[in-house]
């Protein structure tokens, strides 16, 4: 089980090497879907291995896999089948119509396995300096991805990506920093970089340098997390990378980022207790969900409101994460799986959209539902779960991590969240009208991909079983939750 | 810090590396900001290097030697080879003119000064009371990077920014572990070579690297 612990992360990279040796061709590209679905599967199997709350890994600390880190995998796991199942007739599709060449092709196949393994890497390891190299490893593996189709547009959004989170990420660098140096202040050797070690040595650190780093932390992980006010990067990067990389960046890697301020989370309300780091979380929170209503019902791009969609989902998730009681931090992790499925599926669907109509614009998609029924009815339920409408798994995370703050006393916190994801839910509801069946048309040939279609389906239904029965991921999340609350 | 002439030395590295950030803010031609960014990675490489003697430790030492060849040496060289290349890379344009930048800069250090003190208070040696001087090299690259709109100035800015918070690692914990070493050094070097490639682009499709051009994205 270590073994497979360790050697998991390194699956997708086969899968890249194949695509650096090979090119892009439906091969390398079903060779993809097969190492997400070993990822999901070795996810899984570490699931099950740790779900009594063990933990598996090498002894050095590079590796420790505990119920969090193997719940975030089988996360990762399924946004990356979901992204490399679309892939396999998105990225085709762009070929055969000329609109990249086969070594973007080629450097795209490369660079999403790498990019999975960046993250993989960043929740299974104990030791926050390689958490670190990895969120910094996946801004690089992604820079040329969101550029990719190399328009002025795509030029900005590289650019404004790049140097936004690498600035956010360096500083989450000093925040590590920091805290080890309290830490080695009180007699810790080097093993206290490792968050196990640091979690038993909590009695001793520096309140003042602990808050100090914990501000800088926030600062440096939640940028890279998309939280509001340090957002601006997000819809930009997103809009403008391919439709299966937004699907990854939205669905899983703001959560894997949110998920290295989860960890520090622990240690930080156990120095300086809960208030403070509750504060800061319902502040961006909040401002989060805000930032993303008031954006909303201004929004005339489909890509752009998929993203500002991820930012209220962050906020949430901050504060479920803020209120800090199991019920609420259960929700928000259960929220970061149906998030993933979700938008992983509408980021997807808006690909297909995007070769049907050409623009990002609202305005241009007319009558989707009639025009192109079955795209129509897979973003339109993608929209519906991301609206958190029953049965779709983000309606019970929702309720969960609402019953969870009005339980905890944050009465007005829980009153204002309601109200600004009404916003949300009504600027989304609207968007989505347009699109589905405002205008008007005649029906066109499907030419939705087979891999595709087989893939968003699939993903839809998921999310549907996870709104009605848990089964035994409950167990899966009350471990994991128990690892991050006191 | 027993002796006085490390301790001195390690003073006038971090004097150095204070003095160039100013250097960034002072000059107007690219190629010189590039060498002041130059001196300032020798200065931080020094430190380290410095505190691996004075400890009798490898690790600050073998980290000197990377902070060395890629600060110092390996960026510096590229960036200037770029900007050799191309006229509209040569000077600075900053939006908030020269001695205000200065002024500004100075106002940050004491900012640093203040906010440091509790780092400073904890530890017990030479090298962490300088660590405030880390700090204020940080909060320098910021002010670069929102005040100077041209595609090199803001690479320029999170160098500084880069170099105050390896300043700041090696005076606090000596540095971290090699490993980790060795990864970011990984992870800075690529980000400026994608930061480059991406300024390659942005000159073919714009023109020019002016920030302020970039009005394609919004809400």
């Amino acid at each position: 089980m270590d073994l497979l612990a360790s050697l998991l992360p390194l699956l997708p990279l086969v899968a890249g090497a194949a695509a650096l040796g090979f090119g892009w061709s439906r091969l390398t590209a079903m060779a993809a879907v097969l190492g997400s679905a070993g990822v999901l599967a070795g996810g899984i199997v570490l699931s099950v291995a740790t779900v009594g709350g063990d933990v598996v890994g090498t002894g050095g600390g590079l590796i420790r896999v505990d119920p969090l880190s193997a719940f975030m995998l089988v996360v990762i796991g399924i946004a990356a089948v979901i992204s490399t199942g679309y892939a396999v007739s998105y990225v085709g599709a762009e070929l055969s119509h000329g609109h990249i060449t086969p070594s973007t092709g080629r450097s795209y196949g490369v660079l999403v396995q790498v990019f999975i393994a960046s993250m993989m890497i960043a929740v299974s390891t104990d030791n926050l300096g390689i958490l670190w190299v990895a969120v910094e490893a996946t801004t690089i593996a992604t820079a040329f991805l969101v550029g990719q189709r190399q328009t002025r547009a795509a030029v900005e959004a590289s650019w404004k990506y790049v140097v936004i989170a690498s600035v956010g990420v360096s500083i989450a660098f000093l925040g590590t920093v920091l805290l080890y140096f309290t830490s080695r202040h009180i007699g810790g050797g080097e093993a206290s970089l490792r968050w196990s070690e640091l979690m038993g040595m909590v009695g001793g650190l520096d309140p003042e340098v602990t808050r100090l780093a914990a501000g800088l932390l926030v600062i440096g992980y939640g940028t890279k997390a998309g939280l509001a006010p340090l957002h601006t990067w997000l819809p930009d990067a997103h809009s403008q990378a391919p439709a299966p990389v937004s699907a990854l960046m939205s669905g899983v890697l703001l959560s894997v980022s949110f998920y290295g301020l989860l960890r520090y989370k622990s240690v930080i309300d156990a120095v300086v207790g809960p208030h403070y780091m509750r504060t800061i979380l319902v502040i961006l929170g909040v401002l989060s969900i805000g930032v993303a209503g008031s954006l909303l019902i201004v929004q005339r791009d489909y890509k752009r409101m998929l993203a500002y969609s991820s930012i209220e989902h962050m906020g949430l998730i901050a504060v479920g994460a803020a209120v800090g009681t199991p019920l609420a931090v259960g929700g928000a992790l259960f929220h970061i799986l149906g998030h993933a499925v979700g938008k992983s599926v509408a980021f997807c669907a808006s690909g297909d959209i995007l070769l049907d109509v050409g623009t990002t614009n609202v305005a241009d998609v007319r009558a989707m539902l009639r025009r192109r029924p079955e795209l129509g009815i897979v973003f339109g339920l993608a929209l519906a779960a991301l609206l958190g409408l029953p049965p779709f798994s983000m309606f019970a995370s929702e309720l969960a991590i609402l019953k969870g703050a009005a339980a905890a006393g944050m009465g007005w916190v829980t009153a204002i969240v309601v109200g600004l994801m009404l916003v949300v839910f009504g600027a989304l509801l609207r968007l989505g009208r347009n699109m589905l069946l405002g205008g008007s048309g005649t029906r066109a040939p499907s030419s939705m991909g087979r891999s595709a279609r087989v893939t968003l389906v699939g993903a839809l239904t998921l999310s549907v079983i996870l709104g009605v029965a848990l089964g035994p991921l409950a167990d899966l999340l009350e471990a994991a939750v128990k690892v991050v609350t006191p | 810090m027993n002796d006085s002439t490390t301790a001195q030395l390690l003073g006038l590295a971090i004097a150095t590396a204070l003095a160039t950030a100013f250097g960034v803010l002072w000059r107007r031609r690219l190629i010189s900001i590039i060498r002041a960014l130059a001196l300032q990675g020798g200065a931080v490489a020094s430190v380290a290097l410095l505190l691996g003697f004075d400890r009798r430790s490898f690790e600050p030492i073998a980290a000197a030697v990377l902070v060395f060849a890629l600060k110092a040496v390996f960026i510096p060289v590229i960036l200037a080879r770029r900007v050799r290349q191309t006229e509209e890379l040569r000077e600075v344009d900053p939006v908030v003119n020269i001695p205000t930048s200065l002024l500004a800069g100075g106002f940050l250090t004491l900012l640093a000064y203040a906010t440091g003190r509790h780092i400073a208070q904890l530890g017990s040696d030479a090298a962490s009371r300088a660590v405030p001087a880390g700090i204020a090299i940080v909060l320098i690259g910021l002010l670069v990077l929102v005040t100077r709109r041209k595609a090199m100035t803001q690479i320029a800015g999170f160098l500084l920014l880069e170099n105050g918070i390896a300043l700041v690692a090696f005076l606090t914990t000596a540095g971290l572990p090699l490993v980790i070493e060795l990864g970011g050094a990984l992870d800075l070097l690529l980000v400026v070579l994608v930061l480059q490639v991406i300024t390659g682009r942005m000159l073919s499709e714009f023109g020019a690297t002016d920030l302020n051009q970039l009005q394609e994205l919004r809400d």
